[in-house]
């Protein structure tokens, strides 16, 4: 490590480092908006490890924060899986089914960023069909 | 960087660490490399949480569960269950004792409900071993702004303006302190940290220093560059092994990222800092007999004034400050004075970290804005007496402190109320006691402490504290007298104005303090020969109720001097001309029919 | 903790390098004796002597930091020090009950050694580690929550090890 030279530095090191320490402060923040994954046997048999990695790695790249993605147990959706649930913190879950890689990466490009619900991948409207 | 899904944070503090928490961590990552995790879930040690009544403490981002007294065996059912299946392991989980109740986030715990964490604030949150988490909660912010945007005296000011006093016993502004430091011309100047935190059931500095101790080194810098000082020397007991191995990390960290040495970024200002080991003296919490040690002599206190701010180490202006102290000037300068001011009382600005201890349910570390109750401490975050026992005394201040009695629970906690009730802010041990505790013996249990601690500069302390202990023990024994009341207040009183240093000065509050709130208990030892919370050896009897006795003969066959009499299946007597008072037949009794008296 | 497998020549040529590497000798009397004290398990009386010649320091000034400091011990210590925390926290939760049992069961009083030089029983003010109490340590192990029950097993903990720290 090069010695920091200037109050600039040393701002660009601690928003660098921000990120290994964010979810700690953003995990008991009641404001944040959490995404729980599926992750019991049929879950993690479906690719819900693939959906969980893909959700932690597109909210990092869109640099969004005040997002906890949390593993969760078997939500009763078994032919769904595997399944997310996008809970912000005023509002009534979404309950969104067969979250492959592809759409994992629209929940977060869509309903997350631009506000946008996607309605072919809620439960009970378009998910769970295939 | 290497983006973890989830932090497993586990508590490193001296408190978990004898309950194998080193073990834990260990075994947690074992755990996750099997399941082949282990590039997706960190495992950080982390600082002291405060709760060390439930320890080990294992706590899970981003879901926010706080697992209690882990046991390192668990490790495997918290990877296969929670990390991997996202399923709580609810018989980890803290159940509020109450009702039963499990509450899995720690912020919906009535230890943390009240709670405003300032000095404590990275303490659990981050790996004290690691700068970089450090900077990367605004660590060393406070000490660029200072560089980079305030004057000398803007940072004074600000201090001064915030109202933090010193959080080591006293309570005098640390503003003011620096101020006088800041006036100085010399040569030299120094900024040391007094982390001899020696009072007995006082853990807090150890728990920065070992939780946070970038926060102090930051502080200290920037105490340095308000003041004019190039030197800082941080003095911690030898006691504290993994304070001073963290500090030495943290030391050497903050001079590989150029934030210690020559002109730290970028600036004119260089500031080192050394640690120098205290050897166990009490009186080197003093702060002049702290400058003592340092230089490499006796810890003996010298006269004031001159202040150390005028003459302190090796002669130079000098400001000392404790660690809890330390630990507050970031936060003030990055949220700003008014932010800090108004937080507490009119006069007691903040926060003030408390060690709870002693016969109550959560003993650990409780950060609370000044101006909260006694009771709301003791009650609510503490939980209440252990044991379904009932409320005695507190004990405030370690043993320049006293002891308050129910009546005074509702007292808000500053310096000045403190003070007035006869106990004192001290560095914030607080110690819970209950009806099993005998005042009289607690007074003694202090003196006996101070006079083993006093350093025999000054004659009252050192002649004055071993009569006051002489007269206690009388007591005790039960050859009191109803004078030796009035002799321990007008010799209390004696050393409290003749004694050269606070510990001297302070050294007779847990008698008079005791003498004050629980008289009777006194009076009881000296005119009933009777100890009513049946501690004191010699005026205990141990008696066989006679209508409990079932004549089993155990207590007979026990006794190591035969003094107990009686027939199989009547009741038996105890002699008490020859009865030892070991406590044996009370203890084997299987029908509890001996009673102390 | 000395090192068992220094000769003393040794020991004194660790300790002359420590205080020849010191930057200044003002003000080092304590961080020397420190050193010295690992070295050799306590400080005797040449110890002392030797330190005060290399710091140019009259030996009676060495005698009294010494004595003045409760760390510092002027006559050796047993393999392992038993040390019971009579600190309040640990005092009000029976602590004097457990160097009681201590002192039967190893059959010295405080601050004494025991015969075969296995164990020294102390007594130390508060470790900070109040949410255990009572508190025991034995070299730098904490044992917390002790009751007078425990204390066979401590002491079949360290019989177990011998005599050697590590072992």
């Amino acid at each position: 490590m090069a010695k920091l030279k200037s109050m600039e530095e040393l701002a660009k090191l601690r928003d660098d480092m921000k990120n290994r320490t964010e979810m700690r402060v953003t995990g008991t923040n009641p404001d944040r908006i959490v995404l729980s994954v599926g992750m019991a046997t049929c879950g993690i048999a479906a690719g819900g490890r693939d959906t969980m990695k893909t959700l932690v790695e597109e909210l990092e790249k869109h640099g969004i924060n005040n997002v906890s993605v949390v593993a969760t147990g078997c939500l009763g959706y078994c032919y769904a899986e595997p399944v997310v649930e996008v809970r912000f913190p005023d509002k009534g879950p979404i309950l969104y089914g067969d979250v492959d890689v592809k759409r994992a990466r629209e929940i977060v490009d869509q309903h997350l960023v631009k506000g946008i619900l996607l309605d072919h991948a809620i439960i009970g409207k378009g998910a769970g069909r295939r | 960087m290497n983006r973890y899904r989830m932090h497993l944070m586990v508590c490193g503090g001296t408190g978990c660490r004898s309950s194998q928490s080193v073990q834990i961590v260990e075994n947690l990552n074992q755990e996750l490399k099997k399941a082949g995790m282990d590039q997706e879930v960190q495992v950080v040690t982390t600082g002291c949480f405060g709760f060390c009544e439930k320890g080990p403490i294992v706590k899970i981002y981003p879901d926010n569960i706080f697992y209690v007294e882990v046991k390192p065996t668990d490790a495997a059912e918290i990877v296969a269950e929670h990390v991997v299946k996202g399923r709580t392991v609810q018989r980890l989980v803290y159940k509020d004792p109450a009702g039963g109740k499990q509450i899995p986030a720690s912020t919906d715990m009535p230890f943390y409900g009240q709670q405003i964490r300032i000095a404590l604030r990275n303490c659990g949150l981050i790996d004290p071993e690691n700068i970089d988490e450090y900077i990367s909660v605004d660590g060393y912010q406070a000490l660029g702004k200072a560089l980079s945007t305030m004057t000398q005296q803007q940072v004074v000011d600000t201090l001064k303006k915030s109202g933090l006093r010193g959080r080591g016993g006293a309570g005098f502004p640390t503003g003011l302190k620096w101020q006088a430091a800041l006036k100085q011309k010399s040569d030299k100047k120094y900024i040391v940290c007094n982390a001899d935190e020696g009072d007995p059931g006082a853990f807090m500095d150890r728990s920065v220093l070992e939780g946070d101790p970038h926060s102090v080194i930051e502080a200290m810098a920037i105490a340095g560059y308000a003041t004019g000082a190039d030197e800082g020397i941080v003095y911690v007991r030898a006691e504290y092994p993994l304070a001073v191995k963290r500090l030495k990390i943290a030391i050497a960290q903050a001079e590989e990222y150029g934030l210690l040495g020559k002109e730290i970024l970028g600036s004119k200002f260089s500031f080192r800092i050394r640690l120098s080991l205290g050897a166990g003296a009490f009186v080197c919490g003093e702060e002049t007999a702290l400058l003592n040690s340092v230089e490499g002599s006796r810890g003996e206190p010298r006269m004031k004034p001159p202040f150390p701010a005028e003459k302190g180490l090796f002669g130079k202006p000098t400001i000392i400050n404790n660690v809890e102290t330390f630990a507050n000037v970031c936060p003030i300068l990055l949220n700003g004075p008014e932010w800090f001011a108004s937080i507490g009382t009119e006069k007691s600005k903040g926060t003030k970290v408390f060690a709870l201890s002693g016969k109550i349910n959560n003993v650990g570390l409780a950060e609370v804005p000044m101006g909260i109750t006694l009771r709301e401490i003791v009650e609510n975050i503490g939980g209440g007496v252990r044991d379904g026992r009932t409320f005695k005394a507190v004990q405030i201040g370690g043993p320049s402190g006293g002891c308050l009695p129910k009546s005074l629970l509702d007292i808000p906690i500053d310096y000045e109320s403190l003070s007035a009730a006869g106990a004192m802010m001290g560095s914030g041990g607080m110690i819970v006691m209950d009806d099993t505790d005998c005042m009289v013996n607690i007074a003694k249990y202090y003196l006996d402490f101070t006079v083993d601690e006093s350093c025999g500069k000054c004659t009252p302390c050192r002649v004055g504290n071993k009569r006051l202990f002489e007269i206690l023990e009388r007591i005790t024994d039960g050859k009191g007298t109803m004078k030796d009341l009035d002799d321990l207040e007008v010799l209390g009183g004696t050393i409290r104005d003749a004694s050269l240093c606070q510990l001297g000065q302070t050294a007779p509050n847990p008698v008079l303090s005791t003498l004050k709130h629980f008289r009777d208990e006194y009076i009881a030892h000296i005119v009933d020969k009777r100890c009513p919370s049946g501690v004191c050896q010699n005026l205990i009897h141990y008696v066989v109720v006679a209508d409990k006795c079932i004549g089993c003969t155990v207590c007979a066959r026990n006794c190591p001097v035969s003094c107990i009499s009686g027939e199989r299946k009547t009741a038996h007597v105890i002699d008490q001309e020859r009865c030892t008072k070991c406590g044996v037949c009370f203890s084997k009794c299987p029908v509890d029919a001996i009673v102390k008296e | 903790m000395a090192s068992t497998t220094m000769t003393d020549e040794a020991r004194y040529e660790e300790l002359d390098r420590y205080i020849a590497d010191l930057p200044d000798h003002k003000g080092s009397l304590i961080q020397v004796l420190h050193v010295a004290q690992d070295l050799f398990g306590y400080l005797p009386q040449d110890v002392q002597m030797h330190v005060a010649r290399k710091l140019a320091l009259p030996a009676a000034k060495v005698y009294g930091v010494v004595t003045f400091y409760s760390f510092f011990n002027t006559e050796p210590r047993g393999t392992y020090t038993v040390s019971v925390c009579l600190g309040t926290a640990c005092f009000v939760r029976g602590s004097e009950e457990i160097l009681k049992e201590f002192e039967k069961q190893l059959k010295v009083k405080s601050d004494q050694t025991t015969p075969d030089n296995l164990f020294t029983l102390t007594t130390i003010r508060c470790v900070g580690a109040c949410g255990l109490a009572p508190v025991v340590m034995v070299n730098d192990r904490v044992y917390g929550r002790v009751t007078a029950k425990d204390v066979a097993s401590i002491i079949d903990d360290c019989m177990a090890k011998g005599g050697s720290e590590n072992g």
